[in-house]
């Protein structure tokens, strides 16, 4: 089936995620689609799937101009998703999440389906016991799933948002002989992905975004310098950097090791010094979030140590961090970071060591104000933090930090923020450095990367590159690695198979 | 004690556990669409009151039941609308409204409590009653019971072997994906709430038409089924043959507190009653443990082989909810 | 935000009013006359000097309850086994005053010792539910309801068993105390100025606690977002336990007081449903403390009033509990309207 997009517009509030995106995909193509994190590709591909409606454009299939209502209507159409976690049901069994959703009577025809299931399955070459529960399943054995699904219910078009992520490299063959097949049979494969290497070897055809717009086209063979080029655009000239005069090594992590039930991160050697700023870099769920939080002891690692001015604080609880001069910071601001319902003078008095039993609340109030001024928040003493602003929340959470602290663990500092907002909690920032306090921050934003750190770690598919020189680093090496290309040995991917 | 009288009483468990039966498979179907409906304790007291008055007052008993039903039908319409379109917690509405029926059902019902009311009879089934033991057990009993019966498989039967069925766990699993899959999840969630709430008021009739014939408000010792109904609703899992097994349990249990009573005269009936209780509890610790942080720890500690066993071990043991229980969604 | 203060208190009185409606329904249904019903209510709570310390004994225990329950809310906590709460810290009591009875400790010295013990009763409990839920996950409302159901189960065996009256067992209660160890009342009334008293006392104290202390604003924190509190340095599950512990305490003490002052014995059914009732004032008031006297106050005057019912009208006293109950009801239904309709969430 060709699909034609035609002047997709969407803009949630301020942020313009879809700004005229044009394009036009033949059958049989297996077309990739490009970017960095926030460049537009997801809302994008909602809007093709039909989780969203467009603010602007048309979608035609075949030709037609079609109005998809919902992703059950999108189906119906033939317009298929799998998802990077796939939306399936955990406790029932293959062949009841393969059923569930289908058309037809009241009493399911348990042999026509499993022949039916049997008969796809052999087609592309899986091996899936219609009799396993799907929480048994590896991500990879998940998604074959959905994608037999999907081609039972009728999909001609089907989109795969970032697959690769979380399945070895046996059942990466497998998926991507699957795509070949798709293909073949006439079905359009859309296939988004950040991972270089996977795109350039799987996909005829690639699409580039970046901060909303289609900013480029390409087709085999490919250039890896013009992709990295048109993802993170031209070469940022970073300005004035500053480092901190690193001396003693304040945080120690040696052969630290994290895993979930799709990554895998292991043996990581970092040693950072006073004042130093180590940004790790890396796509979303490359393993970075794991080995932040794993350092704050918010997480247990599974293997390896970590020392805090020297102190071995393994396997502690983040309380036992916090009184070692350890603070974390959520990319989550209002979920996971601030209270809502309460107001700033509140979270500050939180904040502080609790004198005496009663609260005094001038000292409070004055302590907010000194705070709200010396941070330039937006807001009163007496605002509840879910009025504030994103970029005022993130101010507000960097002003209830202790003073003096050891380590500052900051997850996506600047996400979501106007530049002004930037340039001044970066300022504030780079005063604790003065002050001694070491960063480790991950960012999805290469610019911010190479202009505030020291050195960077990146991460993908939960390898880790040992630490790197910012002041060396160029965007397009660095570019590159967040694909995935430009690692030392290809050894397997950090999964669980 | 001889034989058959024990196979008398035995009988009487099965009589006895039917009201529960009602409730806590109401509940399984509520539950499993993602809905907790707390108000148990106080829907059971208002469709027993109700049933009661409208089979004395219309001389039907038939009406009697279909009046309880429609009364745990409007009860878990209020608590459907509270807390899917009107998104207030779940939990709340539940709790006053297990206290305002309850009430309600003292106030409305005061002028029926002395009264006289029709009384279920046994329909012995042809033939089936004849062969020993079992047909005593289970064909000489009356229509509710053996309606409590035919629906453990009724509801097991929707649920695990229909295709509208496989939606039902789909919505209560994981409401976006079966957003996904074409579900209107809060249509549906409303309809699954009522019929639920529809199925629990069948209980209330059962006791007052029935088991304990009559209304005696405060004195009915009905207070308090509505709760045991919820936890056993936990116990078994989410699934119709499990929660009747627990049914029975618990009321084989207070059976056995009756047999026992002559031989342990200083201990009072309440008390027997209420025993199976504290099982409840513990069952409910078993059920829930690997969810602990401290279990975590420990797992943690433990060397990857070991680990992987002990996991799969309390895996089994593992009563999970619908995991989409209580939980409001948003299709967004 | 002015508006929004009005619109809010418009819309309760919305709430109110068809509780009203509603109420009046409900007695028109059973044939009852609604104004007569009402004034007979508003009668049998203010008309005299007895009813209105028959309001004010009820007051004391229902304070107790609001309390405590406003600190687990708080902790984001669901304390429905407070029931079993009170009825343990009244086993406790009277089994410390069956201790002492005949001692040679002077009885003013009991009742405070009785007093305690029914706090140490209440707080035990209390912590069971707490340490089910923290250690073992087991969801407050379910350990809470077994506890209670468990409890409930202790008294009658004590009742009717060890503690049993001399000569025939009743379920009507243990041998009555002797008036020594009455809680004291004033002359000619029925009421015990230090009920109401420690009632009072621990209102003020739990509005303090909340409001001005560390302690409360941490368990506040807690209660609307346990990741943030945690991040922020508080032991979460530490103030969860300790919420549980001080509504124990509370509820206890209410025990303690049903015992001591208005029954004076252990009776089957003492807790008299205040647990619950504590709840529902708790969330009729939207869990702010400073409005926990008055609210509870008026629940209470409802419950006695409503006892006139029965004796004057043929009608059942739960007519109170029913229109307590319609009033929590709308309360939460229209304030999910009102932010339904204007797109607060």
């Amino acid at each position: 089936m060709n699909v034609e997009l035609k002047d997709i517009h969407k803009t949630y509030g301020a942020v313009h995620a879809n700004r005229n995106i044009s394009m036009m995909i033949p059958a049989g193509t297996i077309q990739g689609i490009l970017g960095e994190n926030g460049a537009g590709k997801s809302t994008l591909m909602k809007i093709l799937s039909g989780f969203i409606r467009p603010d602007q454009g048309e979608i035609l299939l075949d030709g037609h101009t079609v109005s998809i209502h919902s992703p059950a209507d999108a189906i119906r159409q033939g317009v298929g998703m799998l998802h990077q976690d796939p939306l399936d049901f955990p406790p029932l069994r293959i062949i009841e999440n393969f059923t569930l959703g289908s058309a037809g009577g009241l009493l399911p025809d348990q042999g026509a389906v499993l022949r039916d299931f049997n008969k796809l399955s052999g087609q592309f070459g899986f091996t899936l016991d219609p009799e396993a529960y799907v929480d048994s399943l590896t991500v990879g054995e998940r998604q074959q799933l959905e994608i037999l699904r999907l081609i039972w219910l009728g999909a001609r078009v089907m989109i795969f948002d970032e697959p690769t992520t979380g399945i070895s490299a046996a059942q990466k063959v497998k998926l991507f002989a699957a795509l070949h097949l798709l293909a073949e049979q006439g079905k359009t494969v859309l296939f988004v992905s950040h991972k270089l290497e996977d795109v350039e070897g799987l996909c005829s055809r690639v699409a580039v975004l970046r901060d909303g717009s289609l900013v480029g086209e390409a087709k085999q063979p490919y250039s890896t310098k013009k992709l990295v080029e048109m993802m993170f655009g031209k070469t940022i000239s970073v300005g004035e950097r500053n480092p901190c005069g690193a001396k003693d090594v304040t945080v120690s992590l040696s052969k630290l090791s994290v895993e979930d039930y799709r990554l895998n991160v292991r043996d990581v050697n970092l040693e950072v010094h006073c004042g130093e700023v180590i940004g790790l870099a890396g796509m979303e769920g490359s393993g970075q979030g794991l080995f932040l939080r794993a350092a704050g002891g918010m997480i247990r690692s599974v293997g390896g140590k970590i020392l805090i001015d020297g102190r071995d604080l393994t396997g502690q609880s983040y309380q036992v961090f916090k009184k070692h001069g350890v603070a974390f910071l959520p990319a989550a601001r209002l979920e996971e970071g601030l209270v809502p319902g309460l107001n700033l003078t509140e979270h500050f008095i939180l904040a502080e060591e609790a004198k005496g039993f009663f609260i005094n609340w001038d000292k409070g109030r004055l302590l907010a104000q000194e705070r709200i001024k010396a941070f330039d928040v937006r807001g009163t003493p007496a605002n509840t933090v879910e009025s504030l602003s994103g970029g005022n929340q993130q101010r507000a959470l960097l002003a209830l930090l202790r003073d003096p602290l050891n380590l500052l663990l900051l997850e996506h500092p600047t996400r979501g923020l106007d530049i002004e907002s930037v340039i001044y909690i970066w300022n504030k920032l780079k005063e604790r450095c003065q002050k001694g306090t070491s960063i480790l921050f991950i960012s999805s934003d290469l610019e911010e990367i190479l202009q505030y750190s020291d050195r960077v770690l990146v991460f993908f598919s939960g390898k880790v590159t040992s630490p790197l020189e910012a002041s060396t680093l160029t965007t397009e090496k660095l570019g590159e690695l967040i694909g995935g290309k430009g690692w030392p040995e290809s050894t397997d991917e950090g999964k669980v198979a | 004690m001889n034989s058959s009288s024990v196979l008398l009483g035995l009988a009487g468990v099965l009589y006895g556990a039917a009201p529960i039966m009602f409730a806590v498979i109401g509940e399984t179907i509520t539950e499993r669409a993602g809905i907790i409906n707390l108000s148990m304790n106080g829907t059971i007291l208002l469709s027993a009151m109700g049933g009661f008055a409208a089979a004395v007052g219309t001389g039907s008993i038939v009406l009697g039941f279909l009046a309880g039903a429609l009364i745990g039908a409007l009860v878990a319409l209020v608590v459907a609308f509270s807390s899917i379109t009107l998104k207030q917690s779940q939990v709340a509405v539940g709790f006053v409204l297990a206290l305002l029926c309850r009430d309600l059902s003292y106030f409305l019902g005061h002028p029926f409590i002395s009264k006289a009311g029709p009384r279920l009879n046994i329909i012995p089934i042809p033939y089936l009653s004849g062969i020993p033991i079992l047909g005593t057990l289970f064909f000489k009993q009356d229509m509710m019971t053996y309606l409590s019966i035919i629906i453990i498989f009724l509801v097991w039967f929707w649920i695990f072997r229909t295709r509208p069925g496989l939606m039902l766990r789909g919505i209560g699993e994981r409401p976006a994906a079966a957003y996904v899959r074409g579900a209107n999840v809060n249509r549906l969630r409303y309809l699954y709430t009522i019929i639920g709430g529809a199925v629990a008021g069948l209980a209330g009739p059962t006791f007052s038409l029935s088991v304990k014939a009559g209304w005696a408000a405060s004195l009915s010792g009905l207070d308090g089924y509505g709760w045991i109904a919820l936890s056993i609703t936990i116990f078994g899992g989410w699934n119709p043959f499990r929660a009747a097994l627990g049914v029975y349990l618990f009321s084989f249990l207070q059976w056995l507190g009756l047999v026992l009573q002559p031989f342990l005269p200083s201990i009072p009936t309440q008390v027997l009653q209420v025993a199976p209780f504290p099982l409840m509890i513990l069952t409910l610790l078993l059920v829930n443990i690997s969810d602990a942080e401290w279990v975590e720890r420990i797992l943690a500690a433990m060397p990857e082989k070991a680990r992987r066993w002990m996991m799969k071990v309390l895996r089994a043991l593992r009563a999970s909810p619908p995991a989409g229980l209580g939980v409001p969604f948003e299709s967004e | 935000m002015k508006i929004t203060r009005w619109r809010i208190f418009g819309f309760q009185i919305g709430a109110v009013i068809l509780a009203l409606l509603f109420t009046t329904g409900v007695l028109l249904i059973a044939g009852a006359p609604p104004l007569q019903a009402y004034l007979y209510v508003i009668k049998g709570a203010l008309s005299s000097i007895t009813n209105i310390s028959n309001v004010l004994s009820a007051w004391a225990p229902l304070l107790l309850t609001t309390s405590g329950v406003l600190i687990t809310f708080a902790a984001g906590l669901w304390n429905i086994g407070i029931e079993g709460q009170i009825m343990m810290g009244a086993i406790f009591t009277t089994g410390a005053l069956r201790l002492l009875l005949n001692s040679t400790v002077p009885s003013g010295w009991i009742l405070v010792i009785g007093f305690l013990a029914g706090m140490v009763g209440g707080a035990i409990w209390a912590a069971l539910a707490g340490v089910l839920k923290t250690f073992g996950g087991v969801n407050e409302i379910f350990g809470g309801l077994g506890l209670n159901f468990v409890a409930t189960a202790f008294a009658l065996y004590l009742i009717i068993g060890p503690w049993k009256r001399p000569g025939i067992a009743s379920t009507s209660g243990t041998l009555m105390f002797p008036r020594k160890l009455w809680l004291p009342t004033l002359p000619k009334i029925q009421f015990s100025v230090w009920a109401l008293g420690l009632g009072i006392l621990v209102v003020i104290l739990v509005y303090f606690l909340l409001r001005g202390t560390h302690f409360g604003l941490r368990l506040k924190a807690v209660g609307k977002n346990a990741k943030a509190a945690l991040l922020m340095g508080v032991p979460t599950w530490q103030y969860s336990m300790f919420a549980f512990l001080l509504c124990g305490l509370f509820a206890g003490l209410a025990g303690a007081i049903q015992v001591t002052s208005v029954y004076h014995r252990l009776t089957p059914a003492i807790s008299s449903g205040y647990g619950f009732l504590g709840l529902m004032v708790a969330m009729l008031i939207n869990y702010q403390a400073i409005w926990a006297a008055p609210v509870a106050l008026f629940f209470a005057a409802l419950n006695i009033g409503g006892i006139q019912l029965p004796i004057m009208l043929k009608l059942d006293s739960s007519l109170s509990g029913v229109l307590q109950g319609i009033l929590v009801l709308f309360i939460l239904m229209v304030e999910g309207a009102r932010q339904r309709l204007f797109r607060e969430r």
